[in-house]
Order: C-alpha cells, then sequence, then structure tokens
C-alpha cells in the first residue's frame, strides 16, 4: 500500500534492505495474533535506524521475521518482502539464510545473561561462526576471536576466551556477545534493546562500545529499543512502532521537534525531563495497548488517543508524508482533517 | 576434585551402615530359614536346634547383626548347646568380605551364589540400558524437533501406551505372539525361556536369540518413559536464548541440535540415566522370572523365599553401594558437563 519516497536528506547512499508490505501473524491457542501488520521500511548502507516502540509492539518480531528466526509453528509470516542486497531474504532457502545469519546480518540480543550458552566455552561460541562463514582453521579463529575480544574492550582477551559465559559480568557478556556478532563483518547489525537487561552506567559503555563499532566498521545498524534517550543520541532516522504498524518515520531530529504522530508525542510526554519538578508526575500514556488478537481496523491508537475523529476508528490511516524526511499515519496530524 | 570424592566416599560410610542395620532388622522379620531347610520333610525338633545354634539363630539379634557385620572368629561360641561356648566362630564378616554361608544352598557361600549371576544380569540389563537410551534420544530428539506433528502425536500415543502397560503384561504379550503363535504359524519363533538352548549349548548366538525378548520387554517400558523426557527436556532448552543466539549466526541446525542444545539438555537427563543404572544390577524382577533368566532378580526372589539373609542382605548391599557409587559418578558427570557446576 505505501510505497515509500526515498530520503532526501542525506547523499545518496546505496539501499541495504529494504522491507515491504511485512506481514507476521501467531497461530496459538487463543486465536491468531496479529504481531507485525503490514510494514515496509528501508535502511541503507551504513545509516542508522532505531525502532521504538513499547514491549509487544511488533519492533523485535519483525526484525526475527526478517532473519528467518521466528519459529514456524507457530509462527507465519503472512506476505510482504524483505529485500537484501537484491535478495528476498523471507523467500530463501534455509541453507542460503543461514550464510546470511552471521555472515550479512548479525543480531544482538536483550539478555545477555541467557543470551550466551552456559556450557560452551566463549572460545568455542566465538570460533564456531569464524569457522562456518569464512572458513578459517581452529587456530585462525582462535586468534581472531583474540582480537574482536579486544577490540570490544575485554581486558585480557587471550587469557579470558578459554572461560564460560558465568564466569563474566553482564556488561562483559554483551561485548562477547557484540564481538561474535561482529565476527564476520555483517554489513548490518541488529541490536535488539541490546541494554535494556544492564545497569544504566554499564548501558552508556554499550552504547558507546556499538557506535564506535559501527564507525570503525562502517556497517548499517538498527537498534531496537523503548528508550528514547538512547535514540536521541544515536540514531539517524527512527521509525515508531505501535500494534505491529509503523505509525511514524522520521529523521531523529524532526522526531524530537515536530513529532506528527499522537502516541509519538504521547512518547514524548511521558520522557522524564531534568528540567522539571522533581514532584511533578511522570506522564503516562493512559489506556493499554491494543489486543493483538483481534484483527487490526481503524487506527490501532484511536481508542487511547486525544486528537481521535471519526475515521480513525473505521479506516486505518496509511503512512503520510507531512515533509520530505517524514512520514505519519495520523488522519489528524498528517491528513490534513484536524480542520474538521 | 578429589577431596570432594573422597568426602563423600566418607559420607557414604554411616550411610551404609544405617541401610544395613534397617534391611537387616526387616530381613529378621521375614520368617523361618530353618524351616524350609528340610527339604519337603518337616524339620526334627533336634535338627531345629542344632542349626539354630551352627547359624547363630539363637543369639538376640544385635549380636546376629554384629556377627554378620564383623564375624565371630574373636569368640567363642556353643554349639553342641550344653551351655559352655567351647568352639571357636569361624566367621569373618561382612566388613572382612565374608558374606556368610548362603542357607539355601549349602556349602555355598553368599557370594559364590551372587557372583555367580553378576555376569548375566549385567549382560541383560547393560544391553537393556544401551538400548533405552540410543532408542529414548533417537525417539525424543526427534518428537521434540517436529513437536505436534502426526509423528509426534503418534509417538505421544504410544508412549503412553507403553508407559501405562504393566511390564509382566508386555512379557507375557511378548511371549505369546513370538514363540507360541509365530511357531504355530510356521514362523521363526523366538525362545521364550532362559539363556540358551541346552542341547546347542551356550554359544553367542544362542544367549543373543534368547535376549530377544526379555530385552524387548525391559526396553518398551523404560524407552517410552525415557523418550517422554528427553522431548521436554529438549523442547524447554530449544526454546532458551541461546538456541537463537546461535540460529543468529547461522550455524547448521544439526550442529545447534546436538552441541548447542543436547549438552545443555543432557544435565537432567544423566541424572535420571545415573540413577537407573546403579539398579540395573538389581537385575529386573518381572522380567527375569517370567523369561527364567538367571540373573540377580531372580536369584534374590528364590532367596527371599527362604528367607536366605546372607544371600538377600548380600545383594542389597551390594545394590546399596553401587547406588551411593553412581550417584557419586553422576555428579563427577554433571562437573564435566556444566562449567558452572565445581567442587572445591
Amino acid at each position: 500500500m505505501t510505497v515509500y519516497a526515498s530520503h532526501s536528506t542525506a547523499a545518496p547512499r546505496p539501499l541495504l534492505l529494504d522491507i515491504r508490505n511485512l506481514q507476521v501473524r501467531f497461530y496459538t491457542p487463543e486465536g491468531t495474533v496479529y504481531a507485525v501488520n503490514d510494514i515496509s521500511y528501508k535502511v541503507h548502507e551504513g545509516e542508522v535506524v532505531a525502532v521504538v516502540g513499547e514491549s509487544g509492539c511488533g519492533k523485535s518480531v519483525s526484525m526475527m521475521a526478517v532473519l528467518g528466526l521466528i519459529p514456524r509453528p507457530p509462527g507465519e509470516i503472512a506476505g510482504g518482502e524483505a529485500l537484501f542486497m537484491g535478495r528476498d531474504l523471507l523467500r530463501l532457502p534455509e541453507d542460503d539464510m543461514q550464510s546470511v545469519r552471521g555472515g550479512d546480518i548479525a543480531m544482538v540480543f536483550q539478555d545477555p545473561m541467557t543470551s550466551l550458552n552456559p556450557v560452551l566455552s566463549v572460545r568455542r561460541q566465538m570460533t564456531e561462526s569464524l569457522r562456518r562463514h569464512a572458513n578459517m582453521s581452529p587456530e585462525q579463529a582462535r586468534d581472531r576471536a583474540v582480537e574482536l575480544l579486544e577490540l570490544v574492550g575485554i581486558p585480557d582477551a587471550a587469557r579470558r576466551l578459554g572461560d564460560y559465559p558465568h564466569q563474566f559480568s553482564g556488561g562483559m557478556r554483551q561485548r562477547v556477545m557484540i564481538a561474535m556478532m561482529l565476527a564476520c563483518n555483517p554489513s548490518l547489525l541488529i541490536a535488539d534493546e541490546p541494554t535494556t537487561a544492564l545497569d544504566v552506567t554499564i548501558q552508556a559503555q554499550i552504547v558507546e562500545l556499538v557506535t564506535r563499532m559501527r564507525e570503525k566498521l562502517g556497517m548499517a545498524l538498527i537498534w531496537i529499543t523503548h528508550d528514547l534517550g538512547v535514540v536521541a543520541g544515536l540514531a539517524e532516522r527512527v521509525i515508531v512502532m505501535y500494534a505491529g504498524m509503523i505509525v511514524e518515520e522520521a529523521d531523529v531530529d524532526s522526531l524530537f521537534d515536530r513529532p506528527r504522530h499522537p502516541y509519538t508525542l504521547a512518547l514524548l510526554g511521558a520522557l522524564p525531563r531534568v528540567d522539571r519538578r522533581r514532584d511533578s508526575r511522570l506522564n503516562s500514556i493512559p489506556g493499554a495497548p491494543p489486543n493483538l488478537l483481534v484483527e487490526p481496523r481503524g487506527c490501532p491508537f484511536a481508542p487511547r488517543c486525544e486528537y481521535v475523529i471519526e475515521r480513525c476508528r473505521v479506516e486505518r490511516p496509511p503512512l503520510m508524508p507531512v515533509s520530505p524526511t517524514q512520514r505519519s499515519a495520523c488522519w489528524v496530524l498528517a491528513g490534513g482533517e484536524g480542520n474538521n | 576434585m578429589s577431596r570432594y570424592i573422597i568426602r563423600r566416599l566418607l559420607q557414604a560410610i554411616p550411610l551404609l551402615f544405617f541401610v544395613s542395620i534397617i534391611l537387616f532388622v526387616l530381613m529378621g522379620q521375614m520368617g523361618d530359614p530353618i524351616a524350609t531347610m528340610g527339604g519337603r520333610r518337616v524339620t526334627r525338633p533336634a535338627d531345629r536346634e542344632r542349626l539354630t545354634r551352627q547359624l547363630g539363630l539363637d543369639q538376640p539379634g544385635y549380636m546376629q547383626y554384629l556377627y554378620w557385620l564383623v564375624g565371630n572368629d574373636w569368640r567363642q561360641i556353643d554349639l553342641d548347646g550344653d551351655g559352655v561356648p567351647d568352639t571357636t566362630g569361624t566367621r569373618r564378616g561382612i566388613l572382612r568380605g565374608d558374606f556368610g554361608m548362603s542357607l539355601m544352598k549349602r556349602g555355598q557361600s553368599a557370594w559364590e551364589v551372587i557372583w555367580d549371576r553378576v555376569p548375566n544380569t549385567l549382560l541383560l540389563m547393560v544391553t537393556s540400558e544401551v538400548v533405552i537410551i540410543i532408542f529414548a534420544l533417537l525417539i525424543g530428539v526427534f518428537s521434540a524437533l517436529r513437536q505436534y506433528s502426526l509423528a509426534d502425536h503418534v509417538i505421544t500415543a504410544v508412549s503412553f501406551i507403553g508407559y501405562s502397560t504393566p511390564i509382566f503384561f508386555f512379557a507375557l504379550l511378548s511371549i505369546y505372539i513370538f514363540s507360541v503363535n509365530f511357531k504355530r504359524w510356521g514362523l521363526p519363533s523366538l525362545p521364550a525361556v532362559g539363556m540358551f538352548d541346552p542341547q546347542v549349548g551356550r554359544t553367542p548366538g544362542q544367549v543373543a536369540l534368547h535376549m530377544i525378548l526379555p530385552v524387548a520387554t525391559i526396553t518398551f517400558v523404560s524407552i517410552a518413559a525415557y523418550s517422554r523426557y528427553i522431548r521436554s527436556t529438549m523442547l524447554e532448552v530449544l526454546n532458551e536464548d541461546y538456541i537463537r543466539t546461535a540460529r543468529a549466526k547461522g550455524l547448521r541446525n544439526r550442529y545447534i541440535l546436538f552441541v548447542h542444545a543436547l549438552k545443555n539438555a543432557a544435565l537432567p537427563i544423566v541424572t535420571l540415566i545415573g540413577l537407573d543404572l546403579a539398579l540395573l544390577l538389581g537385575g529386573a524382577l518381572v522380567t527375569e522370572r517370567i523369561f527364567a533368566w538367571p540373573g540377580m532378580g531372580r536369584l534374590f526372589l528364590d532367596h527371599m523365599q527362604r528367607f536366605d539373609t546372607p544371600v538377600v542382605m548380600g545383594i542389597l548391599i551390594l545394590l546399596s553401594v553401587t547406588v551411593i557409587v553412581f550417584q557419586i559418578i553422576t555428579d563427577l558427570t554433571y562437573a564435566l558437563l556444566d562449567p558452572r557446576i565445581r567442587y572445591d
């Protein structure tokens, strides 16, 4: 439905990932979960894109779908394409997909405590993808692993290679995880809330590390988060998701300066601010996230929206351009219906 | 590590004492071993008294236990019943390796009687355990990978039949089908009793042939139980985050399954196997009985019925020691499999 007009801000960079009309569903005993509903967006080479939204809005699921990591059943990709360097990942045979995963596209997960295999040594877990994708000998893979661990700032890397995940702290484990994923020089790194499970001070270190790695290795980065604070300092472009749909997409400055979707507005309003009185209450968005068991009809945010009009309840707003670098799926703030 | 092993072995000593006392007291209440010693005839009162003295059964319970434990060669006993201790005892006690003389098989020591059966039982039980582990692993992993598929549902149904079938029923049914009916239909039938055909002799081929039905009986029920367990353990592990990480690294599915998943799933499975292995020595009471397999299970039943305390106690103590040893081995295997477990 929506065909995305290309960005005119930065110099045109080659297109890396082009997701078109992706739909993901889960068939559960309670009914069909409409997890991702017709989302489309593009990522260019070397670009940093943040995908923002609350838990269960489909931001992780859409990425896992692209990588073929959705368990099927119960999951199903109901439609769409994900063109990565011209190939549709959604229709790639499993063998080819395995060489994309961990090779061209890498993914760092949320919880470093559970994302590393507890019974295999770091060496084993670091070298196995090098040996699989880069056909390295055990010795080459070992040397490369030490190099990578040093790169992500693990002290005494050569000695720690033989250690097991439980011998590392949370932040160190996430560093190991990042090193592991960078092993084969991916052109796209997907970071799925990599700081959520960590202490605040460690969070900053990890953000800083990923940024540094990205600058050094020049890969594109998709950062999935619900933390708008991280987004502001990191991303070039932001995609806001709600109930499995993209509700707003903009370059980072426009999004923070002129949000054009009520959900984005509400999210920004819910941020704690240092210039506010300490005893003032933190704003929250009234209502609850929508039930994804119901097939979406109309704007998913309508029940919680203060700008809601009749049309919102019956017709789903497409992403409409509000400026060359910003699109919003709102009849009122983007579709010009606010005057009614 | 070796300190841990030594500590565990030392801890086992009081445990074994405790177990042996309980077993000894229970055996003492079972019945009168002398009652059946005369064969078909009723034992004469004079013989009865003599035997009672010879076997030390005239002593109070705690003395009997003491004799069993450390022997009676350190004191004079009254054999002729005149009230004067005049003969030096000959028993050396289990602590010095003397299990006592069998009451049922006169002239044989309990140790000889037991040791005679151990190879037969081990042959049957180790074979069964190997078959169980191989098939249960294959079936369990397969049905975990194909959760809720038709094959999984069929396996589930068969497992529940297997799990809920009494072992004697399966044994008799298999005899009925493969021995009785196959012979009637003129098909090659399987032997139902013993270890070998006496007319052919104890050849490896004969023993293997005679093992088929008992092994099938023992394994059927256990494979059903094990494979369910392995299936659920594997399902649990396959849902872990680190499996998703391994998949995100683009590793081959088989590699993920056997290296990343199975090593994690192995821990609870090893627990199960470790506890079972120890009991292998005890044999399979029902199966050995039905198929007339000359193993420990049958030995235990036969000697239990005749209240042959030295043999029965010998079997039970041997079992207790094996259980303890295998528990230590199981714990050590944990450390081998899971680097988070250390015994220092």
